[in-house]
């Protein structure tokens, strides 16, 4: 198995690519080879997956592990380099895991104007980005990956998506192409000042021989090109139209896995290659996350939409995953993966069960619905099981990212400021009251009452196979995460106190 | 037993998967199932039970087996023994399991038994397993029978998950699934908007309680490193956290408390939540979760006692919050005319005792109390479920529905007075002796302030009970139908739990120098040294006599009729009944102006700046790029570049169809301009830097 540990990484990564050029071949019409060769694809992926998994050194979770470093592009001395630790390990598999049951829940419904086809090569494409971005080690390979993700992303919200998709699917791609310009400039910066774009090396450095204007300057820089992705106030305005107007295989995805690059790039490069700089931004950082908070979970209750609820729910809890990363404490950093985690099981199955309110009621407006819970009694519940882990309710996988963050904030690392700190817990803790709120009452509307008459004659499906074979594993895993957070925690924390002290080693505190 | 004390929790909470996934298919549609894992978790609680006093009574008096120890103190009760023998000190039992990780710290979870738990072990699956004989008659046909027992199972499960919890984070997880499954049950007739309301309006204010029982818990970490509660409490005591900390953390603890136990100001989802079935209302919103702030309160006494400087006497929060629960909760209860709104108001009045016991220093009589008035308000709550199911046919509302009902009900109405004289703190019944030890204390610890209120308090508690009494089973029967006894499922648990408000004061009687309540369960670990007030003949005296005078003077009001039509003959008496009717107008300025403030105006408003003010400007920049973009193509770039990618962008976008007549090329050009500033950047970097 020596060949795994050296070219699992790149497996994961291409395996996906082989199966788009598959698809490729394969003729139009054969749509059901077409869905089981995607299917097989993200399997094989995921099986690479389970392996990495089942290889993975748990006792040296804070170091590069299936490392892969070969000679790539000389003159600017990139090169191929892969590999992943504690953090990397559960985004990737997430990634691999939502993609499959990305494909089969999109069986046998596939958006107009159909096409499975492309979709899949497409949301295949996405794959190898997203894999390929929590793998690599080197600032030029990620910054390619990191942007390989937006074309598909781009084509899918601007091809299968609503009645605005054109808006959105642009919006969308200019938007984060601004953030990924100004994040390239910071890599280049890294590279002039620094000399390398190995992200351990930098990481080593911890910013040393740059002095504290430059690393400011470089940390905006980078700074932009992640926040835009997470998004965090005041740059998140492409979320909910993207969101809303992306098919649901896309709105689970981007919920899932892409916000998270932003988070991962946080954690991965900002913060171990310019502590100080972090430090001076984690203030105006930890500032816009609990603004985040308060003001996404505001704006979910002004909303008719279902989707654009949990769109927005997603700015308010990506606000608890900045917050935590804010803080520059292991706990914190710890947290916040798990934060990452969490959100995307819990907000991938929220967009889900809101593409599947669609399908069947042709609308996502909330005043329309109601009485969910008499026609069709699983989804509804499920829905309410999503609504109570997405607010936070302990014992499922989503307070395990609120709780420990605002456990963190208490107590920020380095030289920051407690009082500050200790006002942003006290925010997000209000900002928890505001989420069951939103929650609560999306759920009383559309569950809870009588069957509104414009549905009564209809018949309602309740849910059905594929969806169950899709869903299944995610509320297993936000229960069994939620009762044994260990699972995630005891992989995650070496890597998540090595970045913590290699900042507390430069900044002191 | 006491070790393996996990099970207890585990087997109801595993009786909730069962039923949810087989409960259905059941011939008694997963009733048996709830009413099986309840029964086992109840029995293996009384042996845990035993096997602790056993522990405690060995410690003090060394060695002997389990039996024996029980025979001593059954002997000790009946002889009422002098003095209690000196505290010797027992350890809780505990064990655990690591439960996550953090920054290279382990956290665990398990158990810790004491005293305090597993009376809680006792009371909570006993009144549980009540609950559920008592539901299988009351909800029998009802929709959702088996949903129904799912829940009962998941919240008796959750509860004794947070009384067995040794930190602060394991008791979390319990306190906040009560809440759930209390929204659950609250809600359980959904189809009517007020029952999903009221759902929704009790987990929205306890979820703001827990706002400070969740900061409350991250002081006390960041304080004693810990989340073990036993660790906290020794911190507390020893003077290691500064009195600042100590007090942030009370104060937090307070706002926990009033969330979950209904306390003033946060009270008023309490009474909203009668819309659950009764049995719920029982279990629920009296003997069990709404008692989980004062058990908090309780485990995490040293807290309180440092924080608010209990010893010192005069006034503080705690003492002062449970006051005035006291007497608003009883003043409101004089107004309803719903017979489990009286209870309910009651219910709060009742546990504003308990918080202020807590906060005069009376630990082991709040304690007491809550244990006591475990049995006699489930037993008032099952009684007007009773009414309701086989006398009044589902109405709860005494004026309309209710009135004579003693002769056709005889069983209900003999244990609903047993209920009423308990609480209203008639000798010898279970309330007397709690009430009394509260108030006692009070006297002597320096808060004579908050013996007055009791006294006051008492007085209004025998009030309202006998005008509830009155208008429920005495007078003309007011409703339709033909009221008759509820069958045996309903009776049974209403006669246990009578029996049990006779006999559970008896415990600590301190009048007969008996005082083995508090010798099994005050702890004696980590604890503060409490004074313990003899018996007080003359205020006990006073008690009743009070009480007497309530239910003496309700009873010319009612019974006699004697100066009825003050609210017509009174400018004063018209406007304070107005007040009360109103509830304070608390709800008016929680949910219309606070709520609806904030769902509404606020809401919209930051919606209104997303959309205009942030999402404008972003849309203006893109269209003054997109400007400036056709500007540089017009002048510099002459579609020579636009071209060459547009011939790229063909052949790519397969599936682009209308898409690409549409934006192929600005987007590039967008992309251009883009990477172009960023070279310009990358010079300014270069020069600045």
């Amino acid at each position: 198995m020596d060949w795994f540990d050296s070219w699992g990484l790149t497996l994961a990564v291409f395996l996906p690519v082989v199966g788009m050029v598959a698809l490729i071949a394969i003729p139009r019409a054969e749509e059901q080879l077409i869905k089981a060769t995607a299917l097989l694809a993200t399997l094989l992926t995921l099986a690479v997956g389970v392996a990495l998994l089942f290889r993975f050194d748990y006792d040296a979770t804070g170091s590069l592990q299936f490392e892969v470093d070969k000679r790539w592009i000389d003159v600017i001395q990139s090169r191929y380099h892969m590999g992943i630790d504690g953090i990397s390990l559960p985004l990737l598999v997430l990634s691999m895991f939502i993609t499959v049951l990305c494909v089969i829940y999109s069986w046998d419904h596939f958006p107009e104007p159909h096409n499975p086809k492309a979709f899949l090569a497409l949301v295949l494409l996405l794959e190898a980005g997203m894999n390929g971005t929590f793998v690599a080690q080197d600032l030029i390979l990620f910054f390619i990956f990191f942007e390989v993700v937006l074309l598909p992303m781009f084509f899918v919200i601007g091809v299968w998506g609503g009645p605005n998709r054109v808006y959105a699917s642009i919006k969308f791609f200019l938007f984060t192409l601004f953030g990924s310009a100004l994040m390239l400039l910071s890599f280049l910066a890294l590279y002039f000042k620094l000399d390398t774009f190995q992200i351990d090396e930098l990481a080593r450095l911890g910013g040393e021989g740059l002095v504290l204007s430059t690393q400011n300057l470089i940390f905006a820089g980078l700074f932009l090109g992640f926040a835009i992705k997470v998004p965090m106030f005041p740059f998140h305005t492409w979320l909910p139209d993207a969101h809303t107007e992306a098919p649901t295989v896309g709105s689970v995805l981007l919920a899932a896995i892409l916000l998270k690059l932003g988070t991962y790039g946080f954690v991965r490069i900002a913060l171990p290659a310019l502590p100080q700089a972090a430090q001076s931004w984690a203030p105006w950082i930890g500032l816009l996350a609990v603004i985040g908070i308060i003001y996404g979970a505001l704006c979910c209750l002004a909303q008719r939409d279902l989707k654009r609820l949990v769109a927005f729910s997603s700015v308010a809890h990506m606000g608890f995953v900045m917050l935590g990363i804010a803080t520059l404490t292991d706990f914190g950093i710890n947290a916040a993966v798990f934060g990452m985690v969490a959100h995307g099981l819990i907000t991938g199955m929220l967009f889900f069960l809101a593409g599947s309110v669609q399908e069947r009621f042709n609308t996502r407006e909330i005043d329309r619905l109601g009485g969910l819970l008499v026609q069709a009694p699983k989804l509804a519940w499920t829905l309410g099981f999503c609504a109570m882990a997405s607010l936070g309710l302990p014992g499922l996988a989503g307070f395990w990212g609120e709780f420990p963050v605002m456990l963190s904030a208490y107590e920020p690392g380095g030289n920051l400021s407690e009082l500050t700190f200790r006002i942003y817990m006290v925010v997000a803790a209000v900002g928890t009251v505001l989420a069951a709120g939103y929650l609560l009452w999306m759920f009383q509307r559309v569950a809870f009452g009588a069957v509104r008459e414009e549905w009564e004659s209809s018949h309602i499906h309740d849910i059905h196979a594929p969806e169950w074979v899709a869903w299944a594993p995610l509320l297993a895993l936000i229960v069994f995460l939620g009762v044994y957070p260990n699972a995630l925690f005891r992989v995650t924390d070496g890597a998540s106190v090595q970045i913590a002290d290699g900042i507390a080693r430069v900044v002191g505190g | 037993m006491l070790r393996n004390a996990w099970l207890i929790p585990l087997l109801p909470a595993v009786s909730f998967f069962l039923i949810v996934m087989f409960g259905k298919r059941l011939p008694r549609r997963g009733s048996e199932i709830g009413i099986l894992a309840i029964g086992a978790s109840f029995v293996m609680s009384c042996v845990a039970a035993v096997q602790w006093i056993d522990r405690v009574e060995g410690a003090e008096e060394g060695g002997g087996g389990p039996l024996h120890a029980l025979g001593r103190a059954v002997a000790a009760i009946g002889e009422g023994q002098g003095e209690p023998a000196p505290h010797a000190v027992v350890e809780p039992v505990t064990r655990s399991v690591t439960w996550w990780q953090n920054g290279n710290v382990e956290f665990s979870a398990g158990i810790s038994i004491d005293g305090l738990a597993v009376m809680m072990l006792v009371v909570v699956t006993l009144v549980s397993l009540l609950v559920h004989v008592f539901s299988t008659s009351y909800l029998h046909g009802d929709r959702r029978y088996t949903h129904y027992f799912a829940f009962l199972s998941l919240f008796t499960a959750s509860m004794l998950n947070l009384v067995v919890a040794p930190n602060t984070l394991q008791l979390l997880v319990g306190w906040e699934l009560v809440g759930l499954c209390s929204f659950v049950l609250i809600g359980h007739w959904w189809e009517d908007k007020p029952n999903s309301d009221a759902a929704v309006k009790a987990f929205l204010t306890t979820r703001t309680g827990d706002v400070g029982l969740v900061i409350a818990i991250i002081i006390l970490f960041s304080a004693a490193g810990t989340f073990d509660m036993q660790a906290i409490n020794l911190a507390a005591l020893d003077g290691e956290v500064g009195h600042g900390t100590l007090l942030a953390a009370s104060v937090c603890l307070l706002i926990g408390i009033m969330g979950k136990s209904g306390q003033f100001p946060l009270h008023t989802w309490l009474p909203d939540a009668m819309a659950g079935p009764t049995p719920v209302s029982a279990l629920i919103h009296a003997a069990t979760m709404v008692v989980a702030g004062v058990y908090l309160g309780a485990r995490l006494f040293p807290v309180l006692f440092e924080g608010f400087s209990i010893e010192r006497g005069g006034v503080n929060p705690m003492a002062l919050t449970g006051g005035i629960t006291v007497i608003i909760g009883a003043a409101l209860a004089f107004v309803q005319r719903d017979i489990k709104k009286v209870l309910a108001y009651s219910t709060i009045s009742q546990i504003g005792y308990m918080v202020m016991g807590l906060g005069v220093g009376a630990w082991t009589a709040a304690v007491f109390h809550l244990f006591t008035h475990a049995f006699f308000k489930a037993l008032l709550f099952l009684g007007a479920g009773s009414v309701s199911h086989s006398g009044s046919h589902h109405s709860f509302d005494m004026k309309s529905g209710m009135g004579g009902l003693r002769r056709p009900m005889p069983v209900t109405f003999w244990t609903f007075m047993i209920g009423s004289a308990a609480l209203a703190g008639l000798p010898p019944l279970a309330g007397f002796w709690s009430k009394d030890e509260i108030l006692a204390t009070a006297g002597e610890t320096g808060y004579e302030a908050f013996l007055l209120v009791g006294l006051i308090g008492a007085l209004m508690t025998a009030a309202y009970m006998t005008r509830c009494v009155y208008l429920t089973f005495f007078g003309d029967f007011r409703g339709h139908g033909e009221p008759h006894e509820s069958p045996l499922p309903i009776t049974v648990p209403l006669v246990v739990l009578g029996g049990l408000a006779v006999v559970a004061g008896f415990v600590n009687a301190t009048l007969f120098d008996i005082e083995k309540f508090r010798e099994w369960v005050e702890p004696t670990v980590a604890f503060p040294e409490l004074d313990h007030p003899q018996f007080d003949a003359f205020g006990a005296l006073l008690a009743v006599a009070v009480a007497v005078a309530g239910i003496s003077i309700a009873f010319a009001y009612w019974f006699q009729g004697r100066s009825h039509g003050l609210t017509q003959r009174s400018e004063l008496a018209r406007r304070g009944y107005l007040f009360l009717e109103n509830k304070y107008y608390l709800d008016h300025l929680y949910t219309d102006l606070i709520v609806g403030s904030i769902k509404g105006g606020v809401a919209r408003a930051s919606y209104w700046v997303n959309q205009h003010a942030i999402d404008g400007a972003i849309n203006g920049v893109g269209r003054m790029s997109a400007r400036a973009g056709r500007f540089a193509y017009d002048i510099v770039d002459q579609g020579v570049v636009d071209g060459a990618i547009n011939g790229i962008a063909a052949g790519t976008g397969e599936s682009g169809g209308r898409l690409r007549a549409i934006q192929s090329g600005r987007v590039q050009r967008y992309a251009l301009m883009l990477f172009a500033a960023v070279g310009f950047l990358s010079l300014a970097l270069l020069i600045f830097a």
